[in-house]
């Protein structure tokens, strides 16, 4: 653009229309781009998922009547009813074909519907995940923040060896310990579930939340040390910026400073941590939902592996990745928007 | 009274590795209206000065002198009283056609951020100025919508331009306000700068390595070397025939309009800037110049008058007996 100290001349209103309309041609190309590249990955992970869960050893019908006098009769019947006689040709056409149809077919072990089982497990998973996820995110921005504003003081090394000894504690050895120490030792909270049996209506609300207390402490306390790692060395980063100095210049308090300049953009990074941690959200945390006996996806998806399952964890996989492609695609369509530089 | 006055300024980094002395007993004094060039190389201390004067530096320097801006002392006014004249009494243009503005905000934001700060105008007014000083530095008022990263160098730089003029200030620092730019640009944001500081009888206090550019712009030039001035006077005396050694080659190492044979050989200055963790003995610039005598690495000469009237230089030459009596005085 030409620098001139005269005033512009008004662009005339033809130009004004074609740059916009390139513009939007642009935005448009941007976004299907996106749109596209999200549905290549997940007709990819549809391919993969048949065929991933067909190499883990194991024969379902083995699995499923272990321990029983079965003949090979009975066995054979199984199989037939499974689909699993088929050559494998046949059997990836009509999971294909299934796929397609939002049909993942019948779970072998449960006998019944995979997208009735998914149904019914979804929300707890969501309910505790996606709670963990919000405080972890909360809680290690704002510590991320206050450790890079007074960086190098003894409340932030404090808080940066907490955060780092419990993100490298195993998720699983640090649910068993919470549970020796405040579950089965103190008794004050229930060792595993997500409510009592006897507990209705608006009571159950604090039944779940009481549940839900030890996982939750545990999914946060293994996680948040990523959402301060990210925020500290950001903001740390966005700290020596001239614009800050500009900031205060202009004689701004330093909460402002920090408020108005410097955190917004030092969160850019952090969002699409976001956005692929909340990818994760129905994953749940397969290990954390096990020791806990939590009934969600992960334990769902465990006792699936165990079998294989193969129409429950197609499914289950197939639900895993489309969430976290659908985040990616979030973050891709919002990063434009929060951050003016890379606006196509 | 003058309308800034500093008075033996020291800056001091407190590093792992010890102190390190950035600016080193500065002086001087800048009227209102005034313009002063501030010239040195990178290191000098230059840019140390600019960020010292409003109190902008980072925790780990300790600042002793006199800093008096219209009347009070910088140094040792309260944290409030300091935020009210950041801005509205001295303002900064910052070197950083690219880096000084939020790339996140529109420039209209920003610019209006200090009005809305400094004055208890409406936001229709605020408006209203923010549209006006974009005009006034050569852009059309509908820029106010736009993003840092939509403007080229030099709008950049009018952007701050109008920003530094937001709050009506007494005093510009514009801290190496053209070197990012392409040499039309610079020229165009200098002839700006000019005829608004002179408009709204602004001081100035322009801070360069390009003493040709300081030469243009200012009324006075003071030379910075190692934390100290070492020359100042009328700037078209310093430029054309400076005292100090450092100041003759920072001279030449710049051609000179006019002057088709300056032009075929620039002259440059061997060696580095000294490190000002590890200064030299005596006069810092010993080492590196050209007409050192015997005695300059046991004798550091203060500002001192030379023969004419209005300029100092800080260098036994211009001593009536070469620096010997300080000798005696200031045994190595």
């Amino acid at each position: 653009m030409a620098d001139s100290a005269l005033p512009t001349a008004p662009v005339p209103q033809l130009a004004q229309s074609v740059r916009d309309r390139s513009g939007v041609r642009r935005r448009l190309r941007y976004y299907g781009e996106k749109l596209g590249g999200s549905l290549v990955s997940l007709f990819a992970v549809i391919l993969t998922s048949f065929f991933l869960f067909r190499i883990i050893p194991g024969d379902p019908v083995r699995t499923m009547t272990h321990g029983r006098p079965v003949s090979i009769e009975q066995q054979e019947q199984l199989r037939r009813e499974f689909g699993l006689d088929k050559p494998l040709a046949e059997q990836f056409w009509s999971y294909l074909t299934g796929v397609l149809r939002l049909d993942f077919g019948d779970s072998f072990q449960f006998n019944r519907p995979v997208t009735d089982l998914i149904g019914e497990r979804l929300w707890p998973t969501v309910l505790l995940v996606g709670t963990s996820v919000v405080i972890s995110a909360a809680l290690g921005l704002w510590l991320g923040v206050r450790g890079a504003w007074n960086h190098g003081s003894l409340s932030d090394r404090v808080n940066t060896g907490v955060a780092l000894t419990l993100w490298s504690v195993p998720s699983f050895w640090l649910g068993l310990i919470l549970i020796v120490i405040f579950a089965s030792g103190a008794g004050w909270f229930p060792t595993s579930g997500m409510e009592s049996t006897a507990v209705e209506g608006w009571e159950r609300i604090p039944d779940v939340a009481h549940h839900m207390v030890l996982p939750l402490v545990t999914l946060v306390a293994v996680v948040y040390a990523q959402y301060l790692m990210i925020m500290r060395s950001s903001l740390l980063d966005e700290m020596g910026s001239d614009y800050i100095v500009t900031a205060r210049a202009k004689g701004l308090r330093d909460l402002i400073v920090r408020r108005r300049h410097a955190v917004p953009n030092a969160l850019l990074p952090t969002v699409t941590l976001i956005f692929v941690n909340l990818g994760f959200v129905v994953f749940g945390a397969v290990l954390v939902e096990t020791i806990f006996s939590w009934p969600g996806l992960g334990q769902l998806f465990y006792s699936g592996l165990s079998v294989p399952d193969l129409p429950l964890v197609q499914g289950l996989f197939i639900l895993f990745s489309a969430a976290v492609i659908l985040m990616n695609l979030l973050a891709d369509l919002l990063y434009p928007i929060l951050d003016p530089r890379v606006r196509p | 009274m003058s309308l800034l006055e500093v008075d033996d300024l020291t800056v001091t980094y407190r590093t792992g590795g010890g102190d390190v002395p950035a600016v080193r007993g500065v002086s001087f004094a800048l009227e209102a209206g005034q313009k002063l060039g501030l010239a040195g190389e990178s290191g000098c201390g230059k840019s140390t000065m600019a960020l010292a004067l409003l109190r902008l530096l980072p925790k780990t320097a300790r600042l002793t002198g006199e800093i008096r801006f219209d009347g009070e002392d910088i140094l040792t006014m309260s944290w409030g009283r300091l935020r009210a004249v950041r801005w509205a009494g001295a303002s900064i243009v910052f070197q950083g056609a690219m880096h000084s503005l939020n790339a996140v905000q529109r420039i209209g934001a920003q610019i209006a951020e200090p009005i809305r700060l400094h004055s208890k105008a409406t936001e229709a007014e605020i408006r209203r100025k923010t549209g006006e000083l974009l005009e006034h530095v050569g852009l059309p008022a509908r820029r106010a919508d736009a993003y840092p990263h939509e403007l080229s160098g030099g709008q950049r730089q009018r952007v701050m331009i109008a920003m530094a003029l937001a709050c009506d200030p007494k005093l510009i620092v514009a801290d190496e306000p053209t070197t990012a730019l392409d040499v039309m640009i610079q020229a165009q944001i200098l002839t700006l700068i000019e005829s608004l500081v002179a408009e709204q009888d602004i001081s100035l206090l322009m801070i360069s390595h390009d003493l040709s550019v300081l030469a243009d712009t200012c009324d006075r030039l003071a030379v910075m070397y190692a934390g100290r001035i070492v020359e100042e006077g009328p700037a078209a005396a310093v430029f054309g025939a400076a005292r100090h050694p450092y100041g003759q080659a920072l001279a030449a190492a710049f051609p000179r309009i006019g002057d088709p044979a300056s032009r075929r050989r620039p002259q440059g200055l061997a060696g580095d800037p000294p490190d000002p963790a590890e200064l030299p003995t005596g006069c810092a610039f010993h080492p590196r110049c050209p007409a050192r005598l015997d005695h300059c690495d046991r004798v550091d000469p203060a500002l001192w008058p030379t023969a004419d009237d209005d300029r100092r230089a800080a260098c036994v030459h211009v001593l009536p007996d070469e620096g010997l009596s300080l000798l005696t005085k200031e045994p190595a």
